[in-house]
């Protein structure tokens, strides 16, 4: 999933600072999962917003609502009717549906209440960690299903580099070193045919670096 | 919860939880008081104050300390004088109701005449 | 000969070579780079200039190995994939051969997170052992990556690093292999100072044949004092210092320590000539360039051959 971290309290009062009737959206997608923007988020941060700003004398209206998704037309099309008695929107979904509600809201100013960080797993309660670059050209299948583009802090295709020690990343304890996790991946399987090959230069045009991305399926599109 | 009852007007908001080890739920005791500190940080930075928010553990045949506890926590509060919130409120119900517009959110500050304004303490009991 | 430079001579030749580094200052001034010249001059038979390493910016390898050139010094140019993608590097690669530039490291870099500016975005278009294939294709091959002709082919002695000391050890040589695969010319290994474990691991070099398919250069750095070798166990990646290395250098008084970590430089050098299949050192003399010929003199490796 996507998941994201909350601003900082101090830039989001500064963020509606112009505001006195503000909504506060949130998603039931993504970042409900990542405890970062769904309901009860939503209702914690719109009673923040008003203690902070009624301690400042300066009451501020909040409409609190948690949409299915922001990221789909139909859900984005329920806020429409009300939309316009407020003065803005701050959204606790992802960079997507914080955009998508701007596409098409697109009289009122829409506020980004988390960072979008990365593509990830819940590897325990509380604790997320990235796994995916989205570089539009999968090689799991070679690597033990573990990413040398999002796992190795270099991105190194034929890893590890030197700096690899007992397991974890030149660049702090806490981060596994990546190549030692496809080795040992392909070790229990039995593949390590499969570290021995020389790959490639990889194709970045399917990722970012070539440019924003769309998709179209003719099959779907009507 | 916790931040609603801020909004609503209350000067202060103890919460009472088990023995830490002796939770009838385990660890609920344990999650409750993460999240009053979350609320403490989230008082800190609003401007409310996050002294005004406490835990305290307790097991449910210690009456006679949970009397304690909320007599002390009411001192406390009261030694703070009233939410940043009700005296604003107060100062604006002081003032005349034509020139001050409607706003939602709460009922309107506690003032009554001669005074800062009623305190307020809550114990909650934390349920799961 | 594939780019006639004095290292490919002298290693061609059967002799044992001897290389060194010398750091760019962190400015523009290239009478520092000058000045370590001075030292090296006659004493090894080409010397790396590192590429902004551990991500400090510094003067870029290409300038220093061109004030190394004027200076009559065999230049050895240090490339980190880190910080340029694949054009820039096509590019650099094309303009340090037109230079008369004749040696190549390809590495991956240290993260950026070492240096001044770990704000960068983090380039690693294609990694080292990409790179090394690169360079090949476009001397031997004549072109481009992209499968363009390239007119006038670089002709650069094609390098890379190896750590015998990092973990996990079962991959190191594998990894070598790769490198060797993609066209690695010569090796330089990070540091010694676990002589045992270099030992083994030339053993399982040998096993693989790999000696015999490109030119092993030990590394060395002799220890300026026992708080510099507790350091670098500590503090550098990669590194394997045995306690009795520190034990023996701490045991000196502290005036003494200079000259000892010189003398265990000179008998790591004499011990990795033993190791068949080490065809030179590598001699890291960190910011302490002016030891290297002493070292090099003590080590018996005075004359360097002359070149033809």
């Amino acid at each position: 999933m996507i998941i994201g971290n909350t601003k900082p309290l101090e830039q989001i009062l500064s963020m509606v600072e112009p505001f006195d009737r503000i909504v506060v959206a949130g998603c039931y997608g993504c970042v409900t999962v990542c405890r970062v923007g769904g309901d009860k988020e939503v209702q914690v941060l719109a009673s923040a917003l008003r203690l902070a700003r009624a301690a400042a004398g300066r009451p501020l209206d909040v409409r609190e609502v948690t949409l299915e998704r922001q990221c789909d037309p139909e859900y984005v099309e329920t806020m429409r009717p009300y939309v316009g008695d407020y003065q803005g929107v701050l959204s606790l979904a992802c960079g997507a549906g914080v955009q998508f509600l701007a596409e098409r809201l697109t009289a009122s100013p829409i506020l980004p209440a988390i960072d979008t960080t990365f593509i990830g797993v819940t590897e325990r309660q509380g604790e997320w960690a990235e796994r995916c670059q989205a570089c539009g050209d999968c090689v799991l299948h070679t690597t033990g299903g573990i990413c040398p583009v999002t796992r190795c802090s270099k991105s190194i295709f034929h890893g590890p580099c030197g700096g690899s020690m007992s397991g974890h990343c030149e660049i702090a304890k806490e981060v596994p070193c990546g190549w030692q996790l496809i080795i040992d991946r392909l070790r229990a399987l039995g593949r390590m045919d499969q570290y021995e090959k020389l790959r490639p230069l990889k194709n970045w045009r399917s990722s970012r670096d070539g440019g924003p991305r769309r998709i179209i399926r003719e099959d779907l599109t009507q | 919860m916790i931040l609603k009852a801020f909004e609503n007007g209350a000067d202060g908001v103890m919460v009472v939880g088990c023995l830490e080890g002796d939770c009838h739920y385990l660890v609920g005791n344990i999650r409750a008081r993460r999240r009053v500190e979350r609320v403490a940080r989230i008082l800190a930075q609003t401007g409310i104050g996050a002294q005004r928010v406490r835990m305290v553990n307790l097991s449910a045949g210690e009456g006679a300390k949970f009397v304690s506890h909320a007599a002390e926590f009411d001192d406390h509060i009261r030694e703070l004088g009233p939410s940043p919130i009700n005296v604003v409120r107060s100062k604006a119900a002081a003032v005349p109701a034509a020139a001050q517009a409607e706003r939602p959110g709460g009922p309107g500050g506690p003032g009554g005449p001669g005074g800062p304004g009623a305190l307020r303490t809550e114990a909650a009991r934390e349920q799961r | 000969m594939k780019a006639g430079s004095n290292l490919e001579k002298v290693l061609a030749a059967g002799q044992f070579a001897v290389t060194a580094e010398c750091g760019p200052p962190r400015g523009a001034d290239a009478e520092e780079v000058r000045k370590k010249t001075k030292h090296l001059l006659g004493h090894v038979d080409a010397c790396n200039v590192t590429d902004n390493q551990t991500s400090v910016v510094r003067m870029s390898s290409m300038a220093g190995c061109l004030i190394l050139k004027e200076c009559g010094l065999e230049p050895l140019m240090q490339m980190v994939v880190r910080d340029r993608n694949r054009i820039a590097l096509q590019s650099d690669v094309l303009g340090a051969a037109a230079m008369g530039i004749r040696n190549l490291l390809c590495l991956s870099g240290d993260h950026q997170t070492f240096g001044d500016d770990p704000q960068a975005k983090n380039v690693h278009d294609i990694d080292s052992i990409q790179l090394i294939q690169l360079v090949r294709t476009m001397r031997d091959e004549g072109r481009f990556p992209s499968g363009k002709e390239l007119k006038g082919a670089p002709r650069l002695f094609i390098g890379c690093a190896a750590n015998p000391f990092a973990d996990p050890y079962e991959i190191r040589v594998p990894r070598l292999a790769l490198k060797v695969a993609a066209g690695a010319d010569f090796v330089q290994t990070q540091c010694i100072f676990n002589m045992a474990k270099f030992a083994r691991y030339m053993e399982d070099v040998r096993k693989r044949g790999l000696h015999e398919k490109v030119h092993i250069l030990a590394g060395l750095t002799p220890l300026k004092s026992a708080g510099m070798a507790k350091f670098m166990k500590s503090n550098v990646a990669g590194m394997d210092i045995p306690d009795e290395v520190i034990k023996r250098i701490s045991a000196a008084d502290k005036k003494d320590q200079p000259e000892m970590g010189i003398a265990m430089c000179v008998e790591m050098i004499d011990q990795v000539r033993k190791i068949e299949g080490v065809r030179g050192v590598h001699i890291m003399a960190i910011e302490w360039e002016q030891k290297v010929p002493e070292i090099v003199a003590r080590a018996g490796l005075l004359p360097r051959p002359v070149a033809p």
